[in-house]
């Protein structure tokens, strides 16, 4: 039990001495002190709750990418069905209800109708079900209802394409290492260190930035607008800012043949020469560009307006066609806006809407107070404690000491190698790991005691001592383990910080407090080959 | 020098012959915490009911204009704010709870929020908000649920290993010794009206692996020494087993409570909750180790004869080893 090999002394001090030394470069930037440059630098993270800053966590809308693949069927429905040039007629659509439903009013053409739509559904899954249920029912109506499977895929897709969106929308605000990550099937994490006002980012990420151009319903009566009823193949949509916005607060557009603004290369913020008000200047690509010009070229002299995330941002009359490629969108806009709605649209838009589920934001000053006082804590608690473990046991507390020192220095390194982050509760769990780490020392030294008072000679007291009481301490660290495991198992955030300081803890303490004061104590009686013990 | 000793030698304290009051005095403390949970109720943050929790200091006022706030908030039309200092005067919290029913429209808390804040700093122009948190009815409750799933597991999963290690009486007490703990750690909350959060879960499952460590130290001194003294009956058994961990039980207890109470006075505000839990549940946790966890096993009639057969070749040899010296 006393006896170290050599190459056992060896290994167990360089082990310290690597974690110890991991710790430096924390310890050193938390006093402002320089570190070479040329060493590498391993460094505990601060989390949100120390060094300030948001934590924001958005959730996508399963139902409404349901709702789209709808109303993007009835677009590919109509179009494949004008393309087959069999003049087939259908009529009374509807996407409600979860479903795309219509009538075929030539009951022999129901089969064509069938061979036509089903290419335009796909394998979904790994269990070869197909992304949507087609029915005949009554004979001639049409029932496409999309599929949990085609829909779980297709939020699978919108999310990694949301998270790429978010990630170039954050990049444009300029901010530092921020964190962008997927959690769940329709979360997305988003953690911004340093940010004190979320507010600027929240705009931006509450905006969807879906660009559409459609064409203003004259025919509408403005009676039947008022009371949101929209004539056949229209629909209404409310303006932006109705009290000011020309008086009427929605207008009634044409729901088809309109052309959606994502096929931009660039937006800008820019100045309207004339009215010197702030717009944004977006330029299309080919594709883009050509079908503006035809949409522009076709209804010379008409109003068309254009919709931003289902609102009219306004309603201008085409006085050309515009060839060029690029367009302006006015739109009462502050400077902040207009940049906004620049970087949203530069950015692409986002497949579905995200809205905030979760906001926690940590002013630096808060952080900065808890770091302060969490540290005079730990030092008073660590010193307290200290001299009551050196009156208590004398050398065998100067060695419990020791150790203690060495498993804050071994944490520390610990959770600088592998990069994690120190919370709030962290801190505290820290705390509780120095109070607690004695406690193998505790076990270990009374029952040397006890060794003795039974009239056990030294040496033999001394390894019958960390001999049982070890079977104790490995019990109670594994009780601690499946609590700790537990708590980053469904811990969220700052629990799973403080879970994964409390497992280095348990680790590192049953190193320094058994294995390495059980080195000191070895050598010591070799060495001194005492009588007695003070203990 | 001459080093300090908090317990004699040689104690021989009859811990047991109260084990009847002890418990009576436990389960009337255990059912008026629950008592009080289920009537009182835990005042619950905003972690688990939605809403926000918006913190304040007024960098100009000696004190934070409560009052006025309280008003001010409240006719903003979420309902009456909950307002509590959790450092210095000028320092504060705004708690609002989402109107009932409102789970549905996830992006109302962020909504609230932002309408509280832009109030608050619109009519006070030295507030400075320290921090956010914003959670919506959907989340809160899976945090709820989260935080309930990793209270029963862990407790489970504890219990179960005491249980392969010792005897299904042992995982059975140490259970129990841990409902005791949670339970009154829960009424001390619903007494005070502490804030609960999820920091505060963290707190009670530390608490499970932790006051469990004490638990453990006297199971296996009961261990050893039923081997050691086959005919002993239990309640002598047990209170020497006691007695000879007494002196450790007390030193990492104090040990443990030094570096709390640092933490308590001079730790930051922010986490109080937090280390009043866990400083409750080391004091109860000490105290059902002894008084629960041990005289359970008399009820369940553990015998030294429950290990005879798991006596492992080398625990004999040990044994005799021991016998004969």
């Amino acid at each position: 039990m006393l006896e170290f090999p050599r190459w056992k002394v060896i290994w167990l001090w360089l082990l310290t001495l690597v974690c110890v030394a991991a710790a430096i470069p924390s310890l050193t930037s938390t006093m402002g002190l320089s570190w070479p440059s040329s060493l590498p630098e391993p460094k505990v993270n601060l989390g949100l709750d120390l060094a300030g800053g948001s934590h924001i966590l958005l959730e996508a809308d399963p139902s409404q990418v349901r709702q789209q693949r709808i109303e993007g069927m009835e677009e590919s429905v109509r179009n494949k069905l004008k393309q087959d040039g069999k003049n087939i007629r259908i009529s009374d659509i509807s996407n409600r209800d979860g479903a795309l439903t219509f009538v075929v009013a030539d009951q022999s053409q129901v089969d064509a109708v069938r061979e036509a739509v089903l290419p335009l559904t796909n394998g979904a899954g790994l269990t070869g079900k197909r992304d949507w249920d087609i029915n005949v029912i009554d004979g001639n109506r049409f029932v496409l209802k999309p599929t949990d499977a085609g829909v779980d895929q297709a939020v699978t897709q919108a999310m990694d394409t949301a998270v790429e969106v978010v990630r170039k929308r954050i990049d444009a605000l300029g901010t530092k290492e921020p964190t962008i990550i997927r959690s769940g099937p329709t979360r997305i994490v988003v953690q911004v260190p340093g940010l004190q006002d979320p507010q600027a980012l929240k705009n931006l990420l509450g905006q969807t930035a879906k660009l559409e151009f459609k064409l203003v319903d004259t025919a509408a009566l403005p009676s039947d607008v008022a009371q949101g009823i929209a004539p056949a193949g229209s629909e209404i949509v409310p303006f932006v800012s109705p009290a000011e916005g020309g008086g009427a607060p929605a207008i009634a557009v044409k729901r088809l043949g309109g052309i959606r603004g994502d096929q931009l290369t660039n937006a800008q913020q820019t100045n309207n020469q004339q009215t010197n008000e702030p717009v944004v200047n977006i330029t299309f690509n080919t594709e883009g560009g050509a079908k503006f010009a035809k949409l522009t070229t076709q209804n010379t002299g008409k109003q068309f307006a254009i919709i931003l995330d289902g609102k009219v941002l306004s309603a201008p009359t085409i006085n050309e066609p515009i060839l060029g490629g690029s367009a302006i969108i006015s739109g009462r806009f502050t400077t902040e806006s207009a940049n906004a709605l620049a970087i949203s649209l530069r950015s692409g838009a986002l497949p579905v809407d995200l809205k905030v589920v979760e906001e926690r934001t940590v002013g630096p000053d808060l952080g900065a107070d808890s770091i302060r006082k969490g540290m005079i804590a730990m030092g008073v608690g660590t010193l307290a404690l200290m001299v009551f473990i050196f009156v208590t046991y004398g050398r065998f507390g100067v060695y419990a000491n020791i150790a203690l020192v060495i498993n804050v220095l071994m944490i520390l390194g610990i959770m600088a190698i592998i990069n994690t982050t120190l919370t709030l509760p962290g801190i505290a769990g820290f705390v509780l790991t120095v109070g607690a780490a004695v406690d193998a020392n505790v076990l270990i030294n009374e029952r040397i005691r006890e060794e003795r008072h039974r009239g056990r000679k030294v040496v033999a007291a001394v390894e019958m001592g960390y001999k049982e009481a070890s079977r104790a301490i490995f019990d109670a660290n594994i009780t601690n383990v499946i609590a700790a495991v537990l708590m980053f198992a469904f811990g969220s955030g700052p629990v799973k910080g403080f879970a994964i300081v409390l497992m280095i803890g348990i680790a590192t303490s049953v190193f320094t407090a058994v294995t390495l004061t059980r080195l000191w104590v070895a050598q010591w009686l070799r060495r001194a080959r005492p009588a007695d013990l003070n203990l | 020098m001459k080093l300090l000793k908090l317990v004699p030698d040689d104690t021989n304290i009859h811990f047991l012959k109260w084990r009847v009051p002890f418990y009576l005095i436990s389960m009337v403390l255990i059912a008026a915490s629950w008592g009080l949970v289920l009537t009182k109720g835990l005042n619950l943050g905003v972690d688990f009911i939605g809403g926000q929790m918006i913190r304040v200091t007024f960098e100009r006022s000696p004190a934070a204009p409560v009052v006025e706030l309280r008003e001010q908030v409240g006719k903003l039309g979420y309902g009456e704010p909950i307002i509590q200092r959790y450092g210095k005067p000028n320092e504060i919290s705004i708690r609002m709870k989402l109107p009932e029913g409102a789970d549905h429209d996830a992006a109302l808390s962020d909504k609230m929020a932002r309408t509280i804040t832009a109030d608050i700093k619109k009519n006070h122009d030295d507030a400075r908000i320290d921090g956010v948190d914003s959670v919506s009815g959907k989340v809160s409750k899976e945090l709820g649920w989260d935080a309930f799933k990793a209270l029963g597991f862990a407790a489970l999963a504890v219990a179960a290993y005491i249980w392969i290690r010792f005897e299904w009486q042992f995982g059975v007490g140490a259970l129990f010794a841990l409902f005791h703990d949670v339970s009154l750690t829960l009424g001390l909350f619903a007494l005070t009206g502490m804030e609960f959060d999820l920091n505060i879960v963290a707190a009670l499952l530390t608490l499970i692996g932790y006051s469990l460590n004490d638990t453990i130290v006297v199971y296996d001194r009961i261990r050893e020494n039923m081997k050691k003294f086959r005919k002993m009956p239990m309640p002598e058994l047990l209170d020497l087993s006691v007695n000879e961990t007494l002196s450790r039980t007390i030193v990492t207890s104090l040990s443990v409570l030094i570096t709390l109470v640092a933490l308590l006075l001079l730790g930051p505000d922010v986490i109080f909750g937090f280390t009043a839990a866990i400083t409750l549940g080391i004091f109860v946790g000490t105290y059902s180790s002894i008084y629960m966890a041990a005289p359970i096993l008399i009820w369940l009639k553990v015998n030294p004869n429950s290990f005879v057969p798991t006596e492992s070749a080398l625990d004999k040899q040990e044994r005799l080893a021991r016998e004969g010296a």
